[in-house]
Formats: C-alpha cells, sequence, structure tokens
C-alpha cells in the first residue's frame, strides 16, 4: 500500500517557523504538528521562559527585538540543517517577540522523529543555533534601568559542539 | 537633414544600498533604515564599515574594530571581504540574543 492511499499518513514531514507577540499553547502546537502521523515515535520539545533575575539585576520585563525577514530565514536554514544531520520528521520554531515578563514562555523547539535519540539531539541542535544565529535581541528593564542583554560566549560554545 | 545619433547606453546609476540597524546599533545611532548612496571605491563590508565610521563620534565608538557587532548582506551573515553591491540590503547589528 503506498502512502496516497493512506491519508494519515504523511511521506515528509512539516517544517513549522513562525515568529509572533501572542503566547503559544505547547500541547496544542504538538498535536498540530504530529496530525496523527503513525509514524512519529517521539517528541522531543523546548520551552525557553523569562526569568525575573539576569546578570545579578532583577528583571520587572523584557522586550524582544527581531530582524523581519531574516529571522525566517536564519530559522528555515537552522531546519534545514538539521534535516540533514538528523533522521527526523517535523521540526516546529516558535518565537515571541515584543514585551515578556517573568515567567512568560519565550521560545518553543518541537522535533518528533522515529526515535527519541534523533528527537533529542536535533532539538538541543536547533535551540543552540537559534542562540546564536537567528537576528533576536533582548532588552531588560532593571531597577538600574534599561539595558540590552549581552551575547555569552557560553552560548557560542554550545553551538560549537555541533561543528 | 542628418538623425541625429543617439547615445543608447544606459545612463549612469548610483549605488544604491537599503542599510539598516538592530538594537543596540538602532539606538545608537538614532536610525533604524536609511538609503546610501555608496561612495565611489566602497566595494565590501569593510570598505562600508570604515565609510560609515567617518560619520562622527557614535559610528567610530560602535563600528570600533574592539566591539561586537556583526554585519547581513541581504540577510545572510556576511564577513568584511562580502562585496556589497547596487541595491543590497546590509544590516548592521549586535550579536544576537534570542531564544
Amino acid at each position: 500500500m503506498n502512502d496516497l492511499a493512506r491519508p494519515g499518513l504523511r511521506s515528509e514531514g512539516a517544517t513549522v517557523i513562525r515568529v509572533q507577540t501572542e503566547d503559544f499553547d505547547v500541547g496544542a502546537e504538538i498535536a498540530r504538528l504530529r496530525a496523527g502521523n503513525p509514524r512519529v515515535g517521539a517528541v522531543a520539545s523546548f520551552v525557553g521562559v523569562c526569568r525575573d533575575l539576569n546578570d545579578g539585576a532583577a528583571v520587572a520585563e523584557m522586550t524582544l527585538e527581531h530582524y523581519p525577514g531574516m529571522t525566517e530565514k536564519a530559522l528555515d536554514g537552522i531546519a534545514r540543517e538539521a534535516r540533514e544531520r538528523w533522521d527526523i520528521i517535523d521540526i516546529a520554531m516558535v518565537h515571541r517577540i515584543g514585551p515578556m515578563r517573568p515567567t512568560d514562555q519565550i521560545v518553543l523547539v518541537i522535533v518528533t522523529s522515529a526515535h527519541r535519540g534523533e528527537a533529542f539531539a536535533a532539538c538541543e541542535f536547533l535551540m543552540d543555533y537559534l542562540k546564536t544565529r537567528a537576528p533576536f535581541w533582548k532588552k531588560e528593564r532593571t531597577p538600574e534601568g534599561e539595558r540590552w542583554v549581552d551575547a555569552r560566549a557560553s552560548d557560542d560554545a554550545a553551538a560549537e559542539r555541533w561543528s | 537633414m542628418k538623425p541625429v545619433r543617439l547615445d543608447c547606453r544606459a545612463p549612469i546609476e548610483t549605488t544604491m544600498l537599503n542599510v539598516l540597524y538592530f538594537a543596540r546599533l538602532r539606538e545608537s545611532l538614532g536610525r533604524d533604515t536609511e538609503k546610501i548612496d555608496l561612495p565611489p571605491g566602497v566595494a565590501d563590508v569593510a570598505g562600508l564599515t570604515a565609510w560609515l565610521r567617518t560619520r562622527g563620534e557614535a559610528w567610530e565608538r560602535e563600528l570600533a574594530p574592539g566591539r561586537s557587532w556583526r554585519v547581513a548582506v541581504n540577510q545572510d551573515m556576511a564577513r568584511g571581504d562580502s562585496p556589497v553591491r547596487d541595491g543590497d540590503e546590509v544590516a548592521f547589528f549586535p550579536p544576537v540574543t534570542g531564544g
């Protein structure tokens, strides 16, 4: 029986890339991505959350800015690279922009695959590359005033592991 | 009367770049976008950066060799020797901090 005869079975997975101001629902995003695909045996996901403390200062609010156009292009390139490295089915990368407060969700990465090893590794890879290659910038509001968040050497080191 | 012979070559076009600035650079340079008529002799990112530095103190400070910034040409990460051509979109921004 070929794929066309079985409507529930997709021969290729989906790549979902979204930049949005609204919050996201992790459960709904996973359900939509899997879409009842019986080939999916593993789902790995990562959620990045806004903290109330960074570099020793209390953070009351944070604003995320991005480079429209390049962001989507960069995320798409990162997703393609993950597909070249691992046998994965679906990828979703959702990143919020605009003002955010502590406990708010910032970023979501989901990977589906047949087995867990590929999904775990690809999810971590996507997140490491997103942090160092996708054009987003954070500005924090602290009691001392506003400040742009500096890039971290540890993020560069995390991305270096994969090269 | 002899017909006038017209010069059919295309008129000389100036090299226009669409330049964008983000985050800290946008704030300290006081603009998010501008059209730049590329000065003669400037052919790559390093040349454009050197020319921008001559605009004044904020430019010299933000784009100083010791500071951390990135450049993208047509929405791909670029290096100093990446060429810049007519119609290109060139963006200057700090190292990224998303996620």
